[in-house]
C-alpha cells in the first residue's frame, strides 16, 4: 500500500482507479480506498434495512455491511453469477461494494477525467465523480463519500 | 490539547470527587486530623498544579480555598457555612475544569472575585475566631499568596492543644512528609527546617518568614518534576504504585479482540470436534484454558465496584440535608461489589436521581418522624450485591413510604386510570404509577425534585441496560426500590431463533419462557379477528410472528405455518408487557459479544446491535424494547398490560367471552355435546314403556299433552328398555323432549364457538372442560318438534350473519339472554353498561343492531340511545329496549328516545321475534 501511495504521490496528477463492472458498466474507484476485494458469502439479511443493503457478513473478524450496487444503482440483479465485492472504509466502518466483476488496475491521468455528461440518469450522477475516456469504453468514476453519504441522509425506505 | 493538560483534568477531577467525600466526613468530624490532612493536600496539589500550568483562575481559587482550610488546620472551628463555601469553590473548580476540557485547554474567561472574597472573608472570619479578634483581619485582607505563606506555620501555635487533640502536630508532620517525599521525588531535597519548627515552636509566637521561604521555593521546581507521581499519590496512597492508568479505549480494543479470539478459538473447538483423531486436540486444549483464562482477564479489567457510582453520593445527600433541613444519613453496603464499567456508568444518573427522592420526598421533616417515634435523622441505606448472573442494588429510606392516596389523585388527574379500575388495583400495583411518564407526587415542586421528569426516566434509562427496577413500600415504614441489573453488557446470553430462513439473537434476558405450540396440543393459537392470541395460564398473550415483525414474510410460507398453528412462541416480557413472538424454529442458546451495527443499520429499531456466530456467520440481535414497542403500534388492541383490570376490559370486549352455564350430554355419538342450560325447561326421564309411537314418530304423554320427541341425529332411537332421559324445551305451552344418550355434566364455561360447523343441528364447537365440545344449535331441532316453532328456518339465514351488542349492567342477565340470543343463531358481543358499550362502538366494531337494558348506572338506556341517535352512524342501526319495567309511559320514553322495539326482560320469544322484525322490517326497506 505504502508503494502505492508514493506512486499516487510521485505521478502528482494521475490516479490509480481498482476497476469494476456492475450491469456491464466499468467504474473505477480510487485505489487508496479499496481496501479488500473478496468474494461476499454467507451474506446475513437485515430486514427493515435499505433495499440497498445486501446484509452484513464475516470479514476476517469484522462485520462488514454488504452494498448491493446493481440495486443501488438501479440495475436488475444478476442472476447465477459468482458476485464480487470491494471492501473500502467509510467513516471507521467497513462497508463491502457488492459488484459483478473486479478488472485491472487503471492508472489515469486526472487531466483525462471530464464531468458527468449533463443527461446522465440522475441516480447515477449523484454517486458518480466524473467519467474517464478510455479505448473503446467509458469507465465512471465511484464517488465512495456520495455513494454512501447519500444513503445516511437519504430516508431509509423500510424493505 | 496537550497531554499533560488532559492527564490533569482527569486526575484534577478524581481528586476533586474525593475532596467532596472527604470534606463531608470531615464535617462530621472535624477533629480527624487524618481527613483534614487528606484535603489540604489534594486542594495544595491541585493548586500548584495550576500555576505550573499556567492556569490563574483555578490557581486563585484553589489558593483561596486552601488558605482558608488551612485556618481549620489551625484550630479555627469548623463551621457549616465554612465547609458549604469550600465545596462551592470545588464546583467552582470543576465548571472551570469542564470549560477547560471543551475549550481545548484555554482556560474560560470568568470573575472568580466574589468567590475568593468570600473566602478570604472566612478565613478572617476563622482567624478572628481562632485569634478571638485580635490582628488575625490584617493578615487575611493580606495578598492571597502571602497569606497562604504566613499562615502555614501558623497551625497549632496560636493556642494550646485542646485536651485530646492530639492530632494537629501529627497533621503536619502528615503533611510535611508528603511534601518531603515529593521533594525526594524532584530530587530537591528540601531542609527539613519547617518540621522541628512546627513543633516544637511555642504557642504564641508566629514565625512566618522562615517557612514561607521553605514552602515557595521548591513549590514549582518540585511540581515541575514530580507531576506524575505526585497525581498517583494523592489519590491512591501507598496503592497507587501498583495500578497504572489506561485509556478506556485501549480496554476496549483488548475486549473486542479478546471477544474475537474466543469466537476464533470456537470454530476450531468446532472442526476439530468433527475430526475424532486430530493431533490438535491437546494443543487447543490448552488454547481454549488460555483463551478463557484471557477473556476472564481482560473482562476483569472492565469491572469497577459500584461504590465508584456512589462517590458522589455523600455530598449530594449532605447539600440536599442543608437545603432540605432534614438531617440524613447515607449508609453505604456493599461499595466494593464490582460491575462492568459500561453499566455503571449507565447507573449513575438514575441513583443519583432515586436518592435525591429518597431526601427528597421520602424521608419525613424531623418533627413527623419525632411524631412515627422515628429517629430524627433520616436514614437512606444504598446496598449492592450479586445474584446470580446480576447485580442487585437497593436504595431504602426509613421515610413515610408512598402516598397511595396522592398517587390514586395523581394518576385520575393524568388519565392514566378510571378510579373503577385504581379501586381495584393493589397498592403495589398503584405504587407502579410513579415510573408513568410525567409522574410527580411532590405537590410542590423543589429544587431537588418533584419536575416530574424523574422516575419514568430512571427506568427508562435501567431497562435500556437491560435491567429492571421494582419498588417496595410500607406506608410509615419506608420505601425502597430494587435494581436489578445484568453484571456486564459485553457479553449476552441470547436464544438463537429462526424466522423465514433467517437466524436471529434473542437476548436471554427478556425471554421468559419458551412454548411449543401444535394444533392438536394443549397450547394453541386462537383468534380474535385476526389478531393471534395465546391462552397460557389463564392470561392471553399478545402474539406477533417475528417474519412479520421484520417483514420478511415470505408470501404464503408464514402464512402456512401460522395458519397450521406449529412453531414455537418466544415469551417475553419487556417492563410491564408480556407477549408472544412466534418463530418457526429455535435452535440453542449461545453466548455473543453484542457488536455496534454500522451507523448505517442504527436507525433500525427492531435490532440492538450484531455479532459473528461461532460458525462465522453475522446474526442479527433482536432488540427487545424495539419489539415492544413495535407490538404496541403494530396490533395495538392486543398488548396487554400485566394488570388484571386491563386484561378484564378485553376479555368483556370480546365476544362472547363471558362465562355461561351449560349442560353437557352425550347423544348420538360419543363426543360431548352442550347446550346453554338457560335454554333447557326441565331434564326428564321416561319409562322406555312410556314411548308411544304415532303419526310417525315417537311421543309421550307430558303433562296433559303429547310432547314431541326429537333425536339428534335422523334415524336415532330411544332405548328399548329401562328409562330413557331427555331434555325437555318447552316455551308458550308447548314442550319437545330432546332424546339423549346421557346427561354428562353442567359446567361455568365460557362458551367461544371456535370452529363454526356446517352441519345442521350444531352451531360450532367449542371448548368445554377442555374437550372439544359440539355446541347444539336448537333452533335445528325444535321446528322439527312443531313446524312453526319461531319460523325459525327461514331466519337462520338472515340471522346467522347479524352481531348483535347485547347491553345490560347485570350479568345475569347478560348469561341468561346471551346463550338465548346466540342459540337464535345471533352473534353476541356483551358490554356492562353504556359507556363500555359507546367504547366499544367507538373501536369501530360493526354492528348490526344493539339491545340494551334500560335500567343501568351512570347512564341509562333512554340516555344511551339518544346518544346513538346524535351520532351519523348510528341514526339507523335498530335498537331495542329491554326491561323489566314494562309500562305504557316506559314505552312511549322509549319510543321518544329512539328505540325501535320495547321488549319485556323475560319475553325470550318475545326478544327473538322483535330482533327477527327489525331486520326483517330493514330487509324490507333494503329491498
Amino acid at each position: 500500500m505504502s508503494v502505492l501511495e508514493d506512486n499516487f504521490k510521485a505521478s502528482g496528477d494521475s490516479i490509480q482507479y481498482v476497476t469494476v463492472v456492475i450491469g456491464g458498466q466499468l467504474f473505477g474507484l480510487p485505489i487508496s480506498q479499496v481496501h479488500d476485494v473478496f468474494v461476499p458469502e454467507s451474506v446475513t439479511r437485515v430486514p427493515l434495512s435499505a433495499p440497498e443493503v445486501a446484509g452484513v457478513l464475516n470479514l476476517r473478524g469484522r462485520i462488514v455491511t454488504a452494498i448491493d450496487m446493481r440495486r443501488r444503482l438501479h440495475l436488475p440483479p444478476l442472476k447465477e453469477a459468482q458476485m464480487m465485492a470491494v471492501g473500502i472504509e467509510y467513516k471507521h466502518e467497513s462497508y463491502g461494494l457488492v459488484i459483478d466483476t473486479v478488472g485491472e488496475v487503471l492508472t489515469l491521468s486526472s487531466n483525462s477525467a471530464e464531468p458527468n455528461p449533463s443527461n446522465l440518469d440522475k441516480r447515477w450522477a449523484e454517486i458518480s465523480g466524473g467519467v474517464h475516456r478510455l479505448d473503446g469504453k467509458l469507465m465512471v468514476i465511484l464517488d465512495v463519500d456520495r455513494l454512501l453519504g447519500a444513503m445516511f441522509t437519504e430516508p431509509m425506505a423500510a424493505a | 490539547m496537550d497531554d499533560l493538560l488532559r492527564e490533569f483534568i482527569t486526575e484534577t477531577n478524581e481528586s476533586l470527587d474525593v475532596v467532596d467525600v472527604e470534606l463531608v466526613k470531615f464535617e462530621q468530624e472535624p477533629n480527624n486530623a487524618t481527613i483534614l490532612d487528606n484535603i489540604f493536600r489534594l486542594v495544595h496539589t491541585i493548586k500548584g498544579t495550576c500555576g505550573f500550568l499556567g492556569l490563574p483562575r483555578l490557581e486563585g481559587i484553589a489558593h483561596a480555598a486552601e488558605t482558608l482550610m488551612g485556618k481549620f488546620r489551625d484550630g479555627a472551628p469548623v463551621t457549616q457555612e465554612a465547609v458549604s463555601l469550600i465545596l462551592r469553590s470545588i464546583d467552582q473548580i470543576k465548571d472551570i475544569l469542564g470549560d477547560l476540557e471543551a475549550a481545548e485547554g484555554q482556560e474560560p474567561e470568568g470573575d472568580d472575585s466574589e468567590l475568593i472574597s468570600e473566602l478570604e472573608a472566612m478565613s478572617a472570619k476563622a482567624d478572628a475566631a481562632m485569634a478571638g479578634g485580635g490582628a488575625a483581619p490584617a493578615a487575611a485582607e493580606k495578598e492571597p499568596e502571602e497569606s497562604a505563606d504566613i499562615d502555614l506555620p501558623d497551625q497549632s501555635l496560636d493556642r494550646p492543644l485542646r485536651p485530646g487533640e492530639v492530632s494537629l502536630d501529627e497533621l503536619e508532620r502528615a503533611f510535611r512528609e508528603t511534601e518531603v517525599e515529593m521533594d525526594g521525588d524532584a530530587g530537591d531535597a528540601v531542609a527539613e527546617a519547617p518540621e522541628p519548627e512546627v513543633v516544637e515552636a511555642p504557642a504564641p509566637a508566629p514565625a512566618p518568614k522562615p517557612a514561607s521561604a521553605v514552602v515557595k521555593k521548591p513549590a514549582p521546581a518540585k511540581e515541575e518534576a514530580a507531576e506524575k507521581k505526585d497525581a498517583e499519590k494523592k489519590s491512591g496512597g501507598s496503592v497507587s504504585s501498583q495500578s497504572i492508568r489506561v485509556a478506556v479505549d485501549t480496554l476496549e480494543h483488548l475486549m473486542t479482540m479478546v471477544s474475537e479470539l474466543v469466537l476464533t478459538r470456537n470454530q476450531l473447538l468446532e472442526i476439530v470436534r468433527r475430526h475424532e483423531d486430530s493431533e490438535f486436540k491437546v494443543p487447543l486444549q490448552r488454547l481454549s484454558n488460555v483463551t478463557a483464562e484471557l477473556q476472564e482477564g481482560v473482562m476483569a479489567t472492565r469491572m469497577q465496584p459500584i461504590g465508584n457510582a456512589w462517590q458522589k453520593l455523600p455530598r449530594i445527600v449532605r447539600d440536599l440535608s442543608q437545603e432540605l433541613e432534614k438531617p440524613i444519613e447515607l449508609e453505604m453496603i456493599g461499595a466494593d461489589t464490582e460491575l462492568d464499567r459500561q453499566v455503571l456508568e449507565m447507573i449513575k444518573d438514575p441513583l443519583t436521581h432515586m436518592v435525591r427522592n429518597s431526601a427528597d420526598h421520602g424521608l419525613e421533616m424531623p418533627a413527623a418522624r419525632r411524631a412515627a417515634g422515628k429517629p430524627d435523622k433520616g436514614t437512606i441505606t444504598l446496598a449492592a450485591y450479586h445474584e446470580g448472573g446480576h447485580i442487585i442494588i437497593e436504595v431504602r429510606d426509613d421515610g413515610k413510604g408512598l402516598d397511595v392516596d396522592k398517587i390514586k389523585e395523581k394518576a385520575l388527574d393524568r388519565g392514566l386510570a378510571t378510579e373503577a379500575e385504581l379501586d381495584k388495583m393493589s397498592d403495589a400495583q398503584i405504587h407502579k404509577f410513579i415510573f408513568a411518564a410525567g409522574f410527580s407526587t411532590a405537590a410542590a415542586i423543589t429544587s431537588v425534585s418533584g419536575r416530574g421528569v424523574g422516575m419514568d426516566v430512571v427506568r427508562n434509562n435501567i431497562e435500556v441496560i437491560g435491567g429492571t427496577v421494582d419498588l417496595r413500600s410500607v406506608a410509615g415504614k419506608g420505601s425502597s426500590f430494587i435494581i436489578k441489573i445484568p453484571l456486564t453488557l459485553a457479553i449476552v446470553s441470547t436464544l438463537i431463533v429462526e424466522a423465514s430462513g433467517d437466524r436471529f439473537a434473542i437476548p436471554q434476558l427478556s425471554v421468559v419462557e419458551l412454548v411449543r405450540v401444535q394444533s392438536n396440543s394443549e397450547h394453541r393459537i386462537e383468534r380474535i379477528k385476526d389478531t393471534p392470541v395465546l391462552r397460557l395460564r389463564n392470561k392471553l398473550l399478545p402474539l406477533v410472528h417475528l417474519s412479520h415483525l421484520l417483514g420478511i414474510a415470505e408470501e404464503g410460507h408464514t402464512e402456512d405455518n401460522i395458519e397450521t398453528d406449529n412453531g414455537f412462541i418466544v415469551v417475553m416480557q419487556v417492563g410491564s408487557q408480556t407477549f408472544g413472538v412466534v418463530v418457526d424454529g429455535v435452535f440453542h442458546t449461545e453466548e455473543i459479544v453484542v457488536k455496534p451495527m454500522s451507523s448505517m443499520l442504527r436507525n433500525l429499531t427492531m435490532f440492538s446491535g450484531n455479532t459473528i456466530l461461532g460458525d462465522g456467520s453475522v446474526i442479527m440481535i433482536i432488540d427487545p424494547n424495539g419489539v415492544a414497542s413495535a407490538m404496541a403500534s403494530h396490533a395495538s388492541s392486543a398488548v396487554t398490560e400485566q394488570s388484571e383490570e386491563a386484561e378484564e376490559i378485553h376479555r368483556k370486549a370480546d365476544s362472547s367471552q363471558s362465562a355461561i352455564s351449560l349442560l353437557l350430554f352425550r347423544a348420538g355419538a360419543p363426543e360431548p355435546k352442550a347446550v346453554p342450560l338457560s335454554l333447557v325447561t326441565r331434564l326428564e326421564e321416561f319409562e322406555v314403556s312410556k314411548i308411544e309411537r304415532s303419526n310417525g314418530r315417537d311421543l309421550v304423554q307430558y303433562r296433559g299433552a303429547l310432547m314431541p320427541l326429537v333425536y339428534i341425529n335422523e334415524g336415532d332411537h330411544h332405548k328399548t328398555e329401562g328409562t330413557q332421559p331427555m331434555l325437555v324445551f318447552s316455551d308458550s305451552g308447548r314442550s319437545m323432549g330432546l332424546v339423549v344418550d346421557e346427561i354428562v355434566d353442567i359446567v361455568e364455561e365460557r362458551m367461544n364457538i371456535e370452529v363454526g360447523s356446517e352441519r345442521l343441528g350444531v352451531l360450532g364447537s367449542a371448548i368445554i372442560k377442555e374437550r372439544a365440545t359440539e355446541i347444539i344449535d336448537l333452533g335445528y331441532y325444535l321446528p322439527q318438534a312443531f313446524e312453526d316453532w319461531f319460523m325459525r328456518k327461514e331466519m337462520d339465514i338472515q340471522a346467522l350473519t347479524k352481531k348483535v351488542l347485547f347491553v345490560d349492567d347485570s350479568s345475569f342477565f347478560r348469561n341468561m339472554l346471551t346463550p338465548v340470543l346466540k342459540a337464535a343463531g345471533y352473534d353476541v358481543t356483551t358490554c356492562n353498561g353504556a359507556k363500555h358499550a359507546l367504547e366499544v362502538l367507538e373501536d369501530g366494531y360493526k354492528f348490526h343492531a344493539v339491545v340494551s337494558d334500560i335500567e343501568m348506572p351512570e347512564m341509562n338506556g333512554f340516555e344511551f340511545c339518544e346518544a346513538l341517535r346524535r351520532d351519523p352512524r348510528f341514526r339507523h342501526m335498530p335498537v331495542l329496549a329491554l326491561s323489566s319495567l314494562i309500562t305504557p309511559a316506559s314505552i312511549e320514553r322509549g319510543r321518544q328516545a329512539g328505540f325501535d322495539d320495547y321488549v319485556a326482560k323475560f319475553d325470550r320469544p318475545g326478544l327473538i321475534a322483535a330482533l327477527k322484525d327489525v331486520f326483517s322490517g330493514e330487509m324490507g326497506a333494503a329491498a
